[in-house]
């Protein structure tokens, strides 16, 4: 099940640089869909591909930008959301680093797509050093003719910006990404007007993740049913998944989408099990805003079948016995890991990133984050558990932007799948505020990295 | 024209009505039915953009519309939802609705004080109302309260950062109003907080306005602080010749003394025409004044008190 598409040259020596991209294949889709299709073909070609937004939402790209509204005499914007920010997830940042052309060519291809004569790539903050990296590759696609106007002597022009954010996990949110690179409070706005019809400086504007992107060179070269062949039903292509936590080989993998969630932690192509034989505990599949799962949930659906890394099968079941694909955020524990302290720090994260704009997240994730806290240390009590799940129930669907559903999820899920494990925190006070979670490991890091 | 049925009265709307003024209206038209109109606390109708914030003006849409009937799934913002034809609306008369309501009350209740003995805002509190219809009778909420460090905004708005409730209408108004915005959101989440940045003092001739759109006692007049209750005050319709607004009050007066002057506001208390910071600061003598009679006061509150209304009998 191991197939690459994405990183298939990103081991290859100077890659970063036009040259070596170019030799390797780079921008044959520009060329392709310039020079043989009409911007509807190459619509079409990812609508027949399946492929389905890489960020976390998985909704189908050739109908999102279908829905982009065409009207005469405005311009319409592409802009590629690359403010990864959710804990467990780097797999854009990998992809930027390493073939950050890639990116270059799926946004020329799209924005030839849709139409589009002005794109940007709105990166977090702190991503300062991918910033030069794709600068460079920018200045590279100028050099060479593949941005800037009448591109391969067609009437198709294309500018192309790097946007650094100010490193608010919420500008990964369309809306607020908008906002902010309009030079405003990085605010989510209420939709509709969805992005598509009134966006960036209330014109038609397409948002799609780096990962989404970069496939589409890949859908427009081979075909998008040749795209469509890999994976599983409705989830075609591969996945980027960033694996992190309690594993032997932690890492960015490619994997055609069907791959039993098994194969992947423990097999020695992927992430290669738990380290020092310790038992698998528990999993974050699609970064830290999914339901947290047991490890047996996380390798078997509820009706006995086996997990696979699809859409459909990590959501089978719905919240109760289900997740979610997300973003590929993909955080393993094993059995010492305390569900208490991973979940209170969660909290404590996006507390810190709600926008305060509405009052059941603003309010809410700061006091859910009390509570866990409270627990953690030691003085919480018996009701508190089903004060959390309640107040995550106020918040849930209640809000302008899924921050709050992603606020709520993972303190409801490790309630509803650890609830012992919380209980054990009220009625043990005193080993509860002992308790060093990890000093071990982190001993050992700071050994090895000679802290 | 749009039909929608929101607590089973039927009314017809213009489409690009929201769910929320479709209410209003059936408020407007049959008075005996206004207690169908959601609360707003953020939600302004003279602001662009105001709205969907507080989600306190949650309804229950049972029916989509005539063609698609299928329900929404879960309660969606009344001022930001447009009514669709055959739309069937429940507000008052869903009890899950009212629960979800209660908690978003109990959310904006964890963070603000509850101090109304000494605010200035008392009876005329939005969120008083809202606290005293849709709120719990206990608190739940046992942490650590939020406060923030008092700044100065200049000599005729007191800004108490730890009543609001980060509404967004100030800085709507500021925006609609002025053409050098000073004060506007800082940080984020419930850190955020309205200010100016760098304390500056806010100067210019509407910046007044603030106070009359603030639904709680964050942000109040300097001039009338702790001098008075509303409730013990009347107030008068006056006008006065105004070069900068259209010099329609409201003179809020404890005999001959006017205490405080407002812009006028209608029943769902919306302003209904700003007014400059001279009128309403300036011109607190009853002779700068030509008053029109007693204001009628909407609000079903405690600053209706002491202003009923009643014919004149013949007793004998």
């Amino acid at each position: 099940m191991s197939r690459k598409i994405l990183l298939e040259h990103a081991h290859v020596a100077g890659i970063q640089g036009y040259e070596v991209y170019r030799k390797m294949g780079g921008y044959r889709s520009v060329e392709k869909a310039l020079k043989s299709l009409k911007p509807e073909e190459v619509v079409d070609e990812v609508k027949r591909s399946g492929l389905r937004g890489r960020g976390g939402a998985g909704f189908p790209t050739g109908m999102k930008w279908s829905f982009l509204a065409k009207p005469e005499g405005v311009p319409r914007y592409l802009l590629c959301n690359a403010d990864e920010s959710e804990p467990g997830t780097f797999k854009d940042r990998y992809l930027m680093e390493k073939i950050p052309h890639l990116l270059v060519e799926g946004m020329i291809t799209s924005s030839y797509a849709l139409g589009v004569q002005t794109a940007y790539i709105y990166i977090r903050g702190e991503y300062k050093w991918i910033v030069k990296i794709l600068e460079k590759a920018i200045a590279e696609a100028y050099a060479h003719g593949w941005l800037g106007k009448k591109i391969l002597g067609t009437d198709f022009s294309l500018d192309l910006y790097v946007a650094p954010g100010g490193g608010a996990y919420i500008c990964g949110e369309e809306t607020a990404l908008i906002e902010s690179l309009e030079g405003k409070r990085g605010n989510p706005r209420i939709k509709p007007p969805f992005p598509a019809v009134k966006g960036l400086w209330q014109s038609p504007t397409v948002v799609n993740n780096v990962e989404t992107l970069a496939a589409v060179p890949v859908i427009v070269n081979e075909g998008g049913d040749a795209y469509a062949a890999i994976g599983v039903g409705r989830s075609t292509g591969t996945k980027l998944i960033s694996a992190c936590g309690n594993l032997n080989k932690p890492g960015v993998y490619e994997i055609e989408m069907g791959l039993p969630v098994e194969e992947f932690i423990f097999s020695d192509a992927y992430c290669g099990g738990i380290p020092n034989g310790k038992r698998f505990k528990a999993c974050v599949p699609g970064g830290s805003s999914v339901p947290i799962l047991p490890a047996d949930l996380m390798l078997k659906t509820a009706k006995g079948e086996d997990r696979v890394m699809t859409y459909e099968s990590l959501a089978d079941g719905g919240f109760l016995t289900g997740t979610m694909l997300g973003s590929g955020g993909f955080i393993v524990f094993d059995e010492d890991q305390c569900i208490v302290r991973n979940t209170y720090t969660y909290a404590r994260f996006y507390h810190h990133e709600s926008c305060g704009q509405c009052s059941p997240c603003r309010e809410g994730t700061g006091w859910m984050e009390k509570v866990l806290h409270r627990i953690e240390y030691g003085h919480g009590h018996e009701h508190d558990l089903d004060l959390l799940v309640d107040i995550a129930k106020k918040i849930e669907g209640n809000t302008i932007c899924p921050l709050g559903d992603a606020a709520a999820w993972p303190v409801a899920a490790a309630i509803r799948h650890f609830r012992e494990e919380f209980e054990w925190h009220v009625r043990h006070p005193q080993e509860a505020q002992s308790r060093n979670y990890g000093l071990g490991r982190l001993e050992a890091y700071h050994g090895a990295v000679g802290v | 024209m749009l039909k929608v049925t929101i607590d089973g009265i039927e009314t017809q709307v213009a489409p690009g009505t929201t769910i929320l003024q479709a209410a209003r209206k059936i408020a407007t038209e049959q008075p005996e039915h206004s207690h169908l109109v959601p609360p707003a606390m953020c939600y302004y109708s003279p602001l662009e953009g105001s709205g969907g914030k507080c989600r306190t003006c949650i309804v229950k849409v049972t029916q989509g519309s005539e063609r698609d009937p299928r329900p929404m799934p879960k309660p969606v913002a009344s001022c930001q939802t447009q009514v669709m034809d055959g739309m069937v609306v429940e507000n008052t008369t869903n009890p899950d609705l009212l629960a979800a309501r209660k908690g978003v009350v109990e959310l904006l209740l964890i963070n603000h004080p509850l101090d109304c003995p000494v605010c200035d805002q008392a009876g005329e509190c939005h969120l008083q109302d809202l606290a005293f219809e849709h709120g719990a009778s206990e608190t739940r909420y046992e942490e650590e309260r939020r406060t923030f460090e008092r700044i100065d905004i200049g000599p005729y708005i007191q800004l108490h950062m730890t009543r609001c409730i980060l509404c967004y209408r100030c800085v709507y108004t500021a925006n609609q109003l002025t053409n050098e915005r000073v004060h506007g959101v800082l940080f984020r989440g419930d850190r955020a907080e309205i200010g100016t940045y760098i304390e500056k003092a806010i100067k210019n001739d509407f910046s007044g306005n603030v106070i009359d759109v603030c639904p709680v006692g964050a942000l109040t007049d300097k001039t009338f602080r702790f001098r008075s209750r509303v409730w013990f005050t009347r107030p008068f319709d006056a006008h006065r010749k105004c070069d900068k607004c259209c010099g329609k009050t409201v003179l809020w007066m404890a005999g001959d003394e006017v205490l405080r002057v407002t812009a006028r506001k209608d029943a769902f208390d919306e302003v209904e025409e700003f007014i400059c910071n001279e009128c309403r600061f300036d011109h607190k003598v009853k002779e700068d004044w030509t008053i029109e009679g007693p204001r009628n006061i909407h609000r079903h509150s405690v600053i209706s008190a002491n202003k009923y209304k009643a014919k004149a009998q013949t007793v004998v």
